[in-house]
């Protein structure tokens, strides 16, 4: 345990350390989702009703952008050999990175996305379902791409096949969330939304490290 | 059970395979040709119109076995994927090789059947109903499973990784199938199964069916002729980097 929490705070301290890496995902999902208004016209009406899904597709690529780094670097310069031969099982540094992954990635989205609904005039009842299902979902996303990123570890031209490959596999948590803010809006319960979304979580946390591991033992073979 | 010729293991032995491949094959293509050709001519010809739909009830007889077979085809891979992991089985991970770009194109021809007869039905080529985007989802997890095969220079590498993503992508499957249950959007649930039978007509049952057979004998068919090509490519691999061993 403590060695996987080591090896969060490395991961962690590395992506701290190069402080361009922590800056693109957010500043690529600010930037996108500013995009929206200059395409379809500043309308009020219609940027309140589109906010909620654009926040959440812009997010979704947000976190894709530094998914391939996730354990690109460690595989080429020979650390991840290392890892895997340590005693911490392969599935909890699976965790580790994860969660170090999720830090730079989903934490800071979820920070900022309040600011672009109030942007785009997000209806104020649905701050706090957004928030939610940010923070269910972002998890899921970040586990299902570390399963993604290691199952294309040592392809040719990984990043683009990790998008096709990891794409579909979040379609599910898009929808579940988008309904849970769109059913706020429409003063529906958003509650069984947001559980369903919460039951994706639990169910990619426990099988999204197997498969990841499985997939960077291939790869280290 | 321990007798080796029950064992499993003895049709991973790629001359077995071929042995009993070419018994079966010329069984299941002409069972195809005749299955297809029957089935085909009661969809086209002897069959009655719907009475409410006309004629174009009969891009049903395309569209539903190609729909069968689409999940059919995933979940052969799937279990072929676990099979390969679990008992190391030589040709379980060629099969889910082989299998995915008939599985692909079955799933193609799903959607592209059921956008034409959405067209006159529903009014619309597409609609983002729950059953035709898990459809879709599950045409770009065949591409993605295609893609990532391909992109590794070790082919046993490629397709230890497909298979890893073959099992991930097994979620969709029952997403697939209950998403007319669980959402209630336009595609209709299911006629054909359901606990109190079929609820379609015995005159257009006898067409659906001879063409769901038929398309199972067709994939069968194209499964083992593809498995074939997939070894006799794996032995000429082998025998160009043995002859290239001698010459350096």
């Amino acid at each position: 345990m403590k060695a996987a929490l080591l090896l969060f705070a490395h991961d962690l301290r590395l992506q701290m350390r190069q402080g361009a890496d922590l800056i693109a995902p957010v500043a690529f999902f600010v930037l996108a989702t500013l995009l929206v208004p200059l395409g379809v016209g500043p309308e009020s009406n219609l940027l309140a009703r589109l906010a909620p899904g654009m926040i959440w597709v812009t997010a979704l690529l947000a976190t894709l952008l530094a998914l391939d780094r996730l354990f690109q670097r460690d595989f080429e310069d020979g650390s991840l050999d290392l890892i895997a031969l340590a005693p911490l099982p392969l599935e909890l540094t699976v965790l580790a990175k994860v969660a170090a992954h999720w830090a730079t990635t989903g934490l800071p989205v979820l920070i900022a996305a309040p600011a672009l609904g109030l942007m785009l005039g997000l209806d104020p009842r649905c701050y706090g379902v957004l928030e939610i299902s940010l923070a269910l979902g972002t998890p899921v996303l970040s586990l299902i791409g570390a399963f993604g990123a290691a199952v294309t570890l040592g392809a040719r031209r990984g990043g683009a096949l990790l998008a096709i490959l990891v794409l579909p596999l979040y379609v599910p948590v898009l929808i579940f969330a988008t309904s849970a803010v769109g059913a706020t809006r429409e003063a529906l319960p958003a509650g069984p939304h947001l559980l369903l979304l919460a039951s994706c979580l639990a169910a990619a946390l426990a099988l999204a490290p197997f498969a990841a591991a499985a997939a960077l033992r291939n790869a280290l073979e | 059970m321990t007798d080796a010729r029950f064992s499993l293991h003895r049709y991973a032995n790629p001359a077995v395979f071929q042995r009993l491949a070419s018994r079966i094959l010329p069984w299941t293509s002409v069972a195809a040709l005749l299955l297809l050709g029957f089935g085909l001519y009661f969809a086209l010809f002897d069959s009655p119109p719907d009475y409410q739909q006309g004629d174009s009830v009969r891009i049903m007889y395309i569209h539903v076995p190609a729909a069968i077979m689409s999940e059919a085809v995933y979940g052969l891979m799937a279990a072929a994927a676990a099979a390969g992991f679990i008992w190391k089985h030589a040709l379980a991970d060629l099969f889910v090789k082989a299998a995915a770009p008939l599985g692909a194109a079955f799933t193609l021809i799903c959607l592209v059947a059921g956008s034409l007869w959405g067209k006159p039905m529903w009014g619309a080529w597409w609609v983002w109903d729950a059953r035709l985007t898990s459809e879709l989802i599950l045409f770009f997890l065949y591409l993605g499973y295609i893609a990532l095969v391909d992109a590794f220079d070790d082919p046993q590498r490629g397709m230890k990784a497909g298979a890893i993503l073959v099992l991930v992508g097994v979620v969709d499957l029952p997403i697939i199938k209950f998403s007319v249950d669980w959402w209630n959007t336009l595609h209709q649930p299911s006629s054909l199964m359901s606990l109190s039978g079929p609820k379609i007509d015995r005159s257009m049952l006898l067409p659906l069916f001879l063409m769901v057979g038929g398309f199972m004998a067709f994939f069968v068919t194209l499964a083992i002729l593809r498995l074939e090509n997939e070894l006799l490519s794996r032995r000429l691999r082998a025998w160009r980097t043995a002859e290239g061993a001698e010459i350096r």
